[in-house]
């Protein structure tokens, strides 16, 4: 089933709420997962594990590098889970 | 002779089925309650568990950590984050330098939640749901490396592994980094987290586990007649152990000095303990030549005592053999009584009581002693706790571990 973005966002930022302890309105689609949000590679994987299962999409591994700003990531997953 | 470099404990710090903190956990040991409960949960009906309580942690951890350290520590390394900040905090967050502070933080059994609920996971959803912490999370030294990270601890991060031994065996390798010249300071413990219906239902299955369902919190009976086996408790123990001249130069609080370590194995079987207690005897002599005590100081043993029907009296015999007659004045204490076992906890929190019981002049009680088993050849402190003598005092802190391996820690007073 097809998510909004702001459904994604929401969701995301939910995610990375989680695994880093920002709150959820820090989580704007321009920052940067490592830059602004201070997200390791490892955090990287665990926010992309759990948003494969949360969006029910595919994210390849090698799609990971280009997901930099959290608005990256909101329209890569807006886009796999309308395919 | 005792060895030429003194060391001292200077912060304790643990969470267990009694408190959330050593000196919560302390007092309740002294007021003889048990932290026995029944399961709160499905356990029992859907897997047939043939043991309906344990003695869990007092504060559970989502209380204490913020979610983001929840979901990157296994619960056994939760425990021994809390224990450890608690500690070092109760140490005057000393200033060392961190190639001078070593992390010795021991599981018996290692993250077993993050184990099986990945192979849950695994097989609910596949692998792609298997998340990247996994492996950091089961790794049995990830409490000590999570103890290393936080305090900086470089000097060396180990992880000793020897069952229910582990946790005194940590602190006693922290006393060996120290006298080896390796560190100053070292932050030392055990912890374990291993209420789990499938741990649960393994030592069910090798009968060790108290089956007294109808009355949990008079189920861990260490020397009564009608002991029947161990309750099984979690939780975490970690002191700070420094130099004496290290603590001395920043004016540190010691609650005590741990004298003498001994080590052996029994080499005899992988459950059972030696029948004639030799090792137990060799642990506990090896102990005594280190710290340069006499057996007529010793006035205390915090006994390893599980409340199995062979091993509590093994170690009455044991301790009667190293310290003959100076064993009619000495306080046995068996601790497990009210926490349960705290397998790799259990030797770390069993070092602290030893050190609190030498420090506040008091053996903690043994509750749950009906009728003292008539072999008991030692004088059991029971019900409440009993006045130790002013002076310099010392005494002795087994640990005993599956598999043959044994740990006596020589403590003395300040």
């Amino acid at each position: 089933m097809a998510h909004s973005e702001q459904e994604i966002l929401a969701g995301l930022a939910e995610i990375v709420s989680e695994e880093t302890g920002l709150p959820t309105d820090s989580v704007l689609p321009e920052k940067s997962f490592t830059d602004d949000l201070d997200i390791d590679s490892l955090s990287m994987m665990t926010i992309v594990t759990l948003a494969e299962e949360k969006f029910d999409v595919r994210i390849p591994d090698d799609e990971v590098k280009n997901l930099v700003t959290v608005g990256d990531a909101v329209s890569f997953i807006a886009g796999a889970s309308k395919a | 002779m005792s060895h030429p470099i003194d060391v001292v404990v200077t912060g304790l710090g643990a969470t267990t089925p009694l408190g959330g903190d050593a000196p919560t956990t302390w007092a309740a040991a002294l007021a003889g309650e048990s932290g026995a409960r029944p399961f709160e949960n499905d356990w029992v009906e859907k897997y047939g568990l043939p043991v309906t309580f344990a003695a869990t942690i007092k504060v559970t951890p989502d209380e204490v950590l913020p979610r983001p350290e929840i979901k990157r520590m296994d619960p056994s390394a939760q425990y021994a984050i809390i224990a450890a900040r608690e500690a070092w905090a109760d140490a005057g967050s000393p200033e060392v330098d961190g190639e001078r502070l070593g992390a010795v933080v021991s599981s018996g059994i290692g993250g077993i939640w993050t184990t099986l609920d990945g192979w849950d996971t695994l097989r609910e959803k596949g692998a792609r749901r298997i998340l990247p912490m996994t492996v950091p999370m089961l790794m049995p030294n990830s409490p000590s490396a999570y103890v290393s990270l936080e305090f900086g601890a470089k000097a060396g991060a180990h992880a000793l592994v020897s069952a229910c031994a582990s946790g005194a065996e940590a602190i006693g390798y922290g006393v060996e980094m120290i006298r080896t010249g390796r560190a100053d300071v070292v932050i030392a413990g055990g912890t374990e987290a291993t209420i789990h219906p499938m741990p649960i239902a393994a030592f069910a299955a090798s009968r060790t586990l108290s089956l007294r369902n109808d009355d949990p919190t008079g189920a861990s009976r260490p020397y009564d007649t009608d002991r029947d086996g161990f309750v099984i408790g979690e939780g975490a123990g970690v002191v700070v152990l420094e130099s004496a001249a290290h603590a001395a130069a920043r004016g540190a609080r010691v609650y005590g000095r741990i004298a003498g370590v001994g080590l052996s194995a029994d080499g005899y079987h992988i459950t059972s303990p030696e029948p004639s207690g030799d090792g137990q005897i060799r642990a506990m002599n090896s102990a005594l030549a280190e710290s340069g005590v006499a057996a007529s100081d010793i006035v205390h043993v915090n006994a390893h005592a599980t409340s199995t029907v062979v091993g509590d009296l093994i170690e009455a015999r044991s301790v009667r053999g190293v310290l003959g007659e100076d064993s009619d004045h000495v306080a046995l204490s068996a601790t497990k009584s009210m926490t349960g076992h705290l397998l790799g906890g259990a030797g770390a929190l069993e070092t602290i009581f030893t050190v609190l019981a030498l420090h506040d002049r008091q053996a903690p009680p043994t509750i749950n002693v009906e009728n003292p088993d008539p072999e008991l050849v030692l004088d059991l402190v029971r019900d409440k706790p009993r006045a130790l003598p002013e002076g310099d005092i010392a005494a002795i802190n087994n640990s005993f571990g599956f598999g043959g391996h044994n740990v006596a820690l020589v403590v003395t007073s300040a």
